[in-house]
């Protein structure tokens, strides 16, 4: 390429960029560029001038163009306060929701909570153990003193057929429970590590086949499930 | 001193609607003029700034500052609008497009203005074709570098020096064909 070339190009290169230097949005390197050519090139500089007039009158004429009305700001932050009240609904946790609650009580609360809880699990183990004496006649008796129907028949049923499932965090209690309720779910068990809950799906025991299929089908509800696995 | 528009980003994507409306306020008539000027129409231009402003309510966490936070919002704006205009009718386009390649030189008042050059000068810019109005808007109007168009508008940045050249030699064609000739290309 000869050098006559090379400046043809050059100055084809500059005259592209006169307009972004009217517009002050060149980088400097580029910006030289263009001042040494306009110094030393009439016929550029004149083009430099129509540029001018041209971005004068662009701006003219957008200027001119006036603004959206009010309604635009007004439907914009009525949509986003909407958005808004709506995330804070989907986004409420059981989980967050007890932990919540549990922070608003004083330790003084907390203990008196936790005492009487553990009260109440003595004495349901006492009950318990009474039942399984009684049942079997008791320490060091020969006969059984009294039966009940509960504790003659199944006291927890083992039949059945279960899944191990995870809610999705945004799930809300309403959709849990309601998704539940509509499948004749039961909650079981759990959390089992934090998270984990035991569901029964069915009150008999399924083929494994119908187990798999049952779990891949909750799972696809994703709205309200992260997780779901058949479990014995 | 002003808060930086990638700082009222960041806010906005932690929910902070005070930034939103600093944002919204910083930039929606520019956003909206640029749209008017694809779509021209006041109602439909409204329409289309409220879904840009409301994805970057939505969005903002997507927002990588790769770029500026005006370059971002213009290319969410053309997006919508070329969909808008794809979505419009048929018969509408073409009655848009024969307004725009009608030749000023047959309006009998742009005749009586042929010595007002500015007023003439912006008449056929209204008369340039989308793509070519779009180029020098961006350019002129916003103040976008050769790089920043490249982005807004997807091209190549040759692409881009190319076109604005071609939009200007076309704007130079409309006034010589309204009478003023500027002596080039």
């Amino acid at each position: 390429m000869t050098t006559t070339d090379n400046q043809a190009l050059e100055r084809e290169d500059i005259e592209a960029l006169l307009p972004w230097h009217a517009a002050g949005t060149l980088s400097r390197r580029d910006a030289q560029r263009v001042e040494i050519a306009l110094s030393c090139d009439d016929e550029l500089t004149r083009q430099y001038e129509l540029v001018r007039e041209e971005l004068a009158a662009t701006i003219h004429l957008n200027e001119t163009l006036g603004a959206p009305s009010a309604r635009v700001v007004e439907r914009l932050f009525a949509q986003i306060d909407a958005e808004a009240a709506s995330a804070r609904k989907r986004s409420f946790n059981l989980a967050t929701w007890i932990a919540g609650q549990l922070s608003q009580l004083s330790p003084r609360t907390l203990a008196w909570s936790a005492t009487a809880a553990t009260l109440a699990i003595a004495l349901q183990a006492g009950l318990l153990a009474g039942l399984y004496f009684n049942d079997r006649g008791g320490v060091g008796g020969d006969e059984k003193k009294y039966d009940t129907a509960s504790t003659t028949e199944q006291v927890v049923s083992t039949e059945g057929s279960y899944v191990l499932a995870d809610f999705a965090p945004d799930a809300s209690v309403a959709e849990i429970t309601s998704f539940l309720e509509s499948h004749k779910f039961a909650v079981v068990d759990g959390p089992r590590a934090g998270i984990h809950y035991k569901l029964r799906v069915s009150p008999t025991g399924l083929p494994k086949a119908d187990l798999v299929r049952i779990a891949k089908r909750i799972q696809d509800d994703n709205k309200i499930f992260r997780f779901v696995a058949p479990t014995e | 001193m002003q808060e930086s528009d990638e700082a009222l980003i960041g806010r906005v994507a932690a929910g902070d609607k005070l930034a939103m409306q600093v944002l919204f306020a910083r930039h929606h008539v520019r956003v909206y003029r640029f749209v008017l000027r694809l779509v021209r129409d006041q109602t439909v231009a409204e329409d289309l700034i409220n879904e840009v402003f409301l994805d970057v309510w939505r969005q903002a966490n997507r927002f990588e500052a790769r770029s500026a936070v005006s370059t971002w919002l213009l290319a969410i704006a053309r997006f919508k609008a070329l969909s808008a205009l794809r979505r419009r009718p048929d018969e509408e386009l073409d009655e848009e497009a024969a307004a725009a390649v009608e030749d000023p030189g047959d309006d009998p008042d742009l005749a009586v203005q042929k010595k007002d050059k500015s007023e003439a000068l912006r008449r056929c810019l209204e008369a340039l074709s989308p793509e070519h109005r779009e180029i020098i808007d961006l350019v002129y109007y916003h103040e976008k570098s050769v790089e920043e168009v490249a982005e807004i508008v997807g091209i190549p940045e040759n692409t881009v020096k190319t076109r604005m050249f071609y939009g200007r030699k076309r704007l130079s064609e409309l006034l010589k064909a309204a009478g003023i000739d500027r002596g080039w290309p």
